[in-house]
């Protein structure tokens, strides 16, 4: 007999929120490849150096592409200037948000907290609501009714995707949820993982943004031209789509109420030009398991446990050459997942953590 | 009254380093500073219940492994988001080439 698809409630204080904490999925001890503790120390090690030099390409990158697009703006040589201006705070954003919110980018706090703030605002993530849903989102990885960031549902919302790759979607919640918190309401759902005396910043931070963008948009008014709005706020939308290509990748598809990295996360080999914008979080399956270790070591983690790991996908079009397929088979059945096979070398799954319901090919 | 519980030989643990040490049923992270000091606080992170020892140790500083809160491991104050809550600390002493702690 057919077996009927689990309907998922992913909701932070719904019923599977409820049957996670119960289980035990919530909050549980996952799986990590064993490294000695010698190695480890140096690959958690923390440098300035990587950072400072890739921050400095980023935002020079950005203030000449941005400053091209003024130059050129009103002639359709603006585009392309644009198109790189975009990507760069419209997704390069989201991995200097990631990495400095883990603190691990630079050595230095302050250069971190620094990078964190300006990434924060540009890819329009409050500092505050964003460090703590993403703390969870390492806890509890893709456990449903727990991770607050799991960006493909069961089943998937395949139209929701592909407005996300300009943005839409995202800079509409994230308008309402700074208007939201400008007038001073934290939802229920953020107070589920934001605690009370980190709430007051979260709505400090929300006003401050909202008067810049109450700015910028009086300045277009002014000047009557969208040409500032191009360089504030209208980014996340036009740039988005490199930072959605790729951070679909790290989850979709894949298995959900696990706790073992390598089920649930992907590693993928990229480009340069992607990784540089990525920060090297293409390396998924190894940033989850340690996320102590800064962006930079990602690559010498992924050569010394790789023999533990299900193998990479070679491009980003075979990642999607797999996914893809994966979410329209989700379409019809919810408990359909790709199930990663390890190489000979690693260390077996542990089945009973995602037997049931199996439905993998 | 003080209660001193030997923990491990000096040399048992690296400079700027930290051990996991379990004693009757509870579990302590023990220090080694850059400048050859010893210190002892809780094992698991105040944040969520991680052991400590799995961490990263940066001057006066150990960065939980899973979020990387943070806490000053010669105060137990806790540095900011995501930990809240201060670590207790332990007194250290080393005698005879051995790390003791008192659990008084």
């Amino acid at each position: 007999m057919d077996k009927v698809a689990t309907k998922r409630d992913y909701s932070l204080l719904g019923r599977d929120a409820q049957a996670a904490v119960a289980s035990g999925l919530a909050a549980a001890e996952w799986y990590h490849t064993d490294i000695p503790r010698k190695q480890m120390k140096e690959l958690m090690k923390r440098e300035d150096g990587p950072a400072i030099r890739d921050t400095v390409l980023w935002l020079g990158s950005m203030v000449v592409a941005g400053g091209l697009g003024i130059v050129f703006w009103g002639s359709w040589w603006c585009v392309p200037f644009f198109l790189i201006y975009g990507v760069f705070y419209g997704s390069a954003s989201d991995s200097r948000w990631h990495e400095c919110g883990h603190g691990t980018a630079f050595k230095t706090r302050w250069m971190n907290d620094a990078v964190y703030e300006i990434a924060c605002f540009m890819i329009m993530r409050n500092p505050v609501t964003w460090r703590w849903s993403h703390t969870r989102h390492h806890t509890d990885t893709v456990i449903v009714g727990r991770d607050p960031e799991i960006a493909v549902m069961r089943p998937p919302d395949l139209f929701r995707l592909i407005l996300n790759f300009f943005g839409i979607l995202d800079v509409y919640h994230a308008m309402t949820d700074m208007l939201r918190n400008g007038i001073g309401i934290v939802s229920a759902d953020e107070k589920t993982f934001i605690p009370e005396q980190e709430q007051p910043r979260a709505i400090r931070i929300a006003r401050i943004w909202l008067a810049i963008y109450v700015a910028t948009i009086a300045l277009a008014i002014y000047l009557g031209s969208i040409l500032p709005l191009m360089l504030i706020g209208l980014p996340r939308l036009y740039g988005a789509w490199h930072h959605v290509m790729t951070g679909l990748l790290q989850h979709g598809g894949l298995a959900d109420n696990v706790i073992d990295h390598r089920l649930n996360s992907r590693s993928v080999y990229m480009n340069p030009v992607s990784r540089f914008i990525y920060w090297n979080m293409n390396y998924h399956v190894e940033h989850h398991m340690f996320p102590m270790v800064p962006y930079h070591a990602l690559p010498q983690l992924h050569e010394m446990i790789k023999h533990d790991l299900p193998t990479p996908n070679r491009s980003i079009i075979e990642g999607y050459r797999e996914m893809i397929p994966a979410f329209l088979r989700q379409l019809r059945n919810e408990d359909y997942f790709l199930k990663r096979e390890l190489p000979p070398t690693a260390k077996p799954y542990r089945e009973e953590f995602h037997a049931e319901p199996i439905a993998a090919e | 009254m003080s209660n001193w519980v030997e923990v491990c030989a000096t040399d048992e643990i690296d400079e700027e380093d930290v051990i996991r040490f379990d004693h009757e049923g509870k579990t302590f992270a023990v220090y080694r500073s850059p400048d050859d000091e010893f210190f002892a606080t809780d094992g698991l992170c105040t944040h969520e219940k991680i052991h400590l020892a799995d961490g990263l140790v940066m001057d006066d500083i150990i960065e939980c492994p899973k979020h990387n809160g943070r806490f000053s491991y010669k105060t137990g104050e806790a540095k900011g988001a995501p930990v809240c809550v201060n670590l207790r600390t332990y007194p250290v002493k080393v005698e005879a080439g051995s790390v003791f702690i008192s659990l008084a």
